[in-house]
């Protein structure tokens, strides 16, 4: 019997409404422990080579962790989704909380992995051991949370938890996510699009086993230790702004990205700020199931054009529809984000996207006209709401920026893919990476795309650890540790806003898995897990076709240095800089010049089974 | 005997809960050595966002649960307030979880009887609100929460005054 671990993973062919149960394969839960691990493992067993995000040979994995389902603070109620991502043709994966992921371990599943596509439109309702493909028509057209009312409505049980994509999804605009407990978002990478790509609307799910530790007294003991840290200062922050509280701190470093790029820093920030926000618009603080943190800052508009908008607010969203667009109204971006979650789609991308057709705008390279008679100059905050309406349902020119900033620049042609702010294709986060050297490094080489949350390298800077302004050697060593412990915390899964109550961090996430699973698991190990992990999906992006040349950063970072006066004046990222920076990582990852893994360093982490992968490469 | 508006039952405060469900796993823990929702005799409604509360047993006195039991499995402790379950009674019909009026009592998914929170009886305490992150949940008489209401109550009616006062050394 295993502990922790369900032991199972449910396979569903959409295309023949077959469904089938294997055990998990020990072998990978131990190498590759879950969430992101396990899934970008299974992806690549599950796939060819070349495939189209859209294929109904790209399988979207659904993974939770060894953690997920226990009392295990942070803990207990992750998931992840792994698929091809549509942004980046590499792996896309994200990951959210709530209660999905542990009603979906009690229903007594490690992973669930779906191929096919559906005739016509489904949701899938995995009850314990009963798997059905269900009718889906009624629901097209449903915003996430109205779906999951409506399923909950119809199978009659109003604690069933549901992932659903909404209008965006339906219509594969590739920055559309998908939604569970009606504000937790797997919003990167596109995954809502793979989904709508298979017809699927919507994934419910009731459990009813029983989900044990190993050791329930040492486990129950080390709990009530973490609910004590969970108190301290290691999560201050998360529990009493917020991550809203960047807002001040980036503008005062100036390195908030601005009017897509055009800026640092925003005059505007007082107004958008964490403590106004808080001053103004949060009306409770609520938590995940098995939290003793809470950190998810319930936002209502209690007047006004936007009155009664309710919605959750973190610094990136807050970023990218507010600042990113010159816009300095919280009650426009609440909306902008209240929209965004209604039509399903990622709030970062929809942010940084409507920031890109501003620049266009601004520039001439879009006509009023061409965007629906919508006077998109920065700053118009109702321009923002309209735009954010438009993508969401891919109506006009909505439809040209649905698939967000890079694939529109495509279309648009004019040299406007100089303004677009992504890597790999994934907009980019609210982090001015000219002015933050080590953050650059880990954004370009993410292996999903531009995004803060694969290596958490911007610390090094923000804090002062390191000069921001300079890049040198070391900084490689740097972003792969920080990457590591992300992966980790990506696939047990823990929440990243606990990770500083990790003390210890490996002797202690160490630990938490012994305890739940059973298996012995030394620091150095799960250090090994952290860094197979990250080579699992180097494998994925390099079967895929990514290469050296996709480790980049927006054009605007390397050639348009800051102009605002203050400390990260005349910053930018030169393609020397971008190079030594690439060597020093690929090195300290042990890697070859091109970031190709080569074959000695698989066999050392156990990955025979990928050789094939990188032969005739290095 | 101990007189009954002296009895103490799990009440959580409305302002105060954050709908984490943590009452539910260690009340499932403490009975079953098993992480399970179903399992637990708290349950939290999340109404939305914003309207979170556990819900569990308030020892109702003459309560409609004993009376509505037709095999008479119900009682309830005299001392304590605590509906026991006569496990040799009860067939599960499920007329006392009808006549609940706040969805306190559950059926035991593979026991198939009802179960009804005991207060942890065993432990001394209601583990619920030992384990309670956010000091949501009280141990408490109908007396003392209508104490605790009317001093909130109070305070807000002189919020200025209470300043005042604080300001004296």
């Amino acid at each position: 019997m295993l502990f922790g671990y369900a032991g199972r993973v449910l396979y569903v062919d959409l295309t023949t409404g077959k469904t089938y149960v294997e055990p998990l394969n020990e072998d990978y839960a131990k190498k590759y422990i879950g969430g992101i691990g396990l899934g970008i493992r299974m992806w690549l067993d599950n796939s060819k080579p070349g495939v189209d995000p859209f294929s109904p040979e790209n399988p979207l994995i659904i993974a939770n962790g060894p953690i997920s389902g226990t009392m295990w603070p942070t803990g207990g109620n992750g998931h992840a989704f792994v698929s091809k991502s549509p942004q980046s043709y590499g792996v896309g994966e994200s990951k959210a909380h709530g209660s999905f992921g542990t009603e979906l371990k009690r229903a007594g599943y490690d992973a669930v992995v779906l191929k096919g596509k559906s005739e016509r439109p489904a949701y899938l309702w995995i009850d314990d051991d009963s798997v059905q493909i269900l009718d889906a028509s009624h629901l097209m057209g449903k915003s996430p949370s109205e779906t999951e009312d409506a399923i909950r409505e119809e199978l009659g049980d109003y604690y069933i938890r549901v992932a659903a994509i909404g209008v965006a999804g339906e219509k594969l605009a590739r920055m559309a996510c998908i939604i569970n407990d009606k504000t937790r978002a797997c919003g990167r990478t596109g995954l809502g699009a793979v989904m709508g790509s298979k017809n699927l609307k919507a994934v419910a799910v009731r459990g009813t086993n029983d989900v044990t530790v190993a050791k329930l007294d040492e486990f129950m003991e080390y709990i009530k230790e973490f609910h004590e840290r969970m108190k301290g200062p290691a999560t201050q922050k998360y529990r009493t702004l917020g991550t809203v509280e960047n807002v001040l701190v980036h503008n005062s470093l100036s390195c908030m990205p601005t009017r897509n790029y055009n800026n640092s820093r925003f005059e505007g920030a007082e107004k958008v700020s964490g403590e106004a926000l808080n001053d103004k618009f949060v009306a409770k603080i609520i938590g995940c199931s098995s939290c003793a943190m809470r950190c998810e800052h319930m936002c209502v508009v209690a007047e006004g054009p936007y009155k009664n908008t309710m919605t959750r607010m973190e610094y990136e969203t807050l970023w990218a529809l507010g600042p990113y667009c010159g816009v300095d109204r919280l009650d426009a971006i609440i909306k902008g984000m209240e929209l965004s979650n209604y039509y399903g789609i990622d709030a970062i991308s929809a942010g940084v996207t409507i920031g890109f057709a501003m620049d266009c705008y601004e520039r001439g390279i879009l006509t009023q006209e061409e965007l629906d008679g919508i006077d998109a100059k920065f700053g118009n905050s109702e321009a923002m709401v309209q735009l954010v309406e438009k993508i969401g349902k891919r109506e006009g020119v909505g439809d040209l920026l649905a698939d967000g900033a890079k694939y529109a620049a495509d279309k648009i042609g004019k040299d406007s893919y100089k303004l677009a702010a992504t890597i790999k294709g994934v907009e980019t986060t609210g982090y001015d990476l000219r002015c933050l050297k080590t953050a650059a490094l880990g954004f370009a080489v993410s292996f999903r795309g531009a995004d803060h949350n694969r290596h958490g390298a911007y610390a090094f800077d923000v804090k002062g650890k390191v000069n921001r302004l300079v890049a040198e050697k070391g900084r490689g060593k740097l972003v792969k540790d920080m990457e590591d412990t992300y992966n980790l915390i990506d696939s047990f899964i823990v929440c990243k806003f606990s990770r500083g109550t990790y003390y210890k961090e490996l002797p202690d996430m160490a630990k938490l898995y012994t305890l739940v699973t059973g298996f012995e698991m030394t620091p150095e190990q799960l250090k090994q897990a952290g860094e197979r992990i990250q080579n699992a999906a180097r494998l994925f992006n390099i079967r895929e076709g990514l290469t050296r040349k996709d480790d980049t950063l927006p054009w605007k970072v390397m050639h348009d240095p800051i102009p605002d006066e203050g400390p990260s004046k005349g910053a930018f990222v030169s393609q020397a800089e971008l190079d030594l920076l690439l060597d020093d990582y690929y090195e300290a990852r042990g890697w070859t010049k091109e970031g190709i893994p080569p074959v000695e360093k698989l066999k050392e982490l156990g990955m025979e089974d990928l050789i094939s992968i990188v032969e005739n490469k290095e | 005997m101990v007189k009954v508006h002296e009895r103490k039952f799990v009440s959580a405060d409305p302002d105060k809960c954050v709908g984490c469900q943590v009452c539910e796993y260690v009340c499932s823990v403490t009975k079953n050595k098993a992480f399970n929702p179903l399992k637990s005799s708290i349950r939290v409604v999340r109404i939305n966002q914003l309207i979170n509360l556990s819900v569990t047993c308030r020892l109702c006195e003459n309560p409609p649960c004993v009376r509505a039991c037709p095999r008479d499995a119900l009682t309830q402790s005299e001392e304590t307030g605590v509906i026991m379950v006569d496990k040799d009674k009860c067939n599960g019909c499920g007329w006392c979880i009808e006549a609940c009026d706040y969805g306190a009592i559950m059926l035991h998914p593979e026991k198939k009887i009802v179960f009804v929170c005991d207060l942890c009886k065993e432990k001394g305490e209601p583990q619920c609100v030992k384990w309670c992150p956010e000091e949501a949940l009280d141990f408490v008489t109908s007396d003392v929460l209508a104490q605790k209401a009317r001093i909130t109550a109070v305070k807000k009616l002189f919020q200025e005054a209470i300043k005042e006062t604080q300001k004296t050394p």
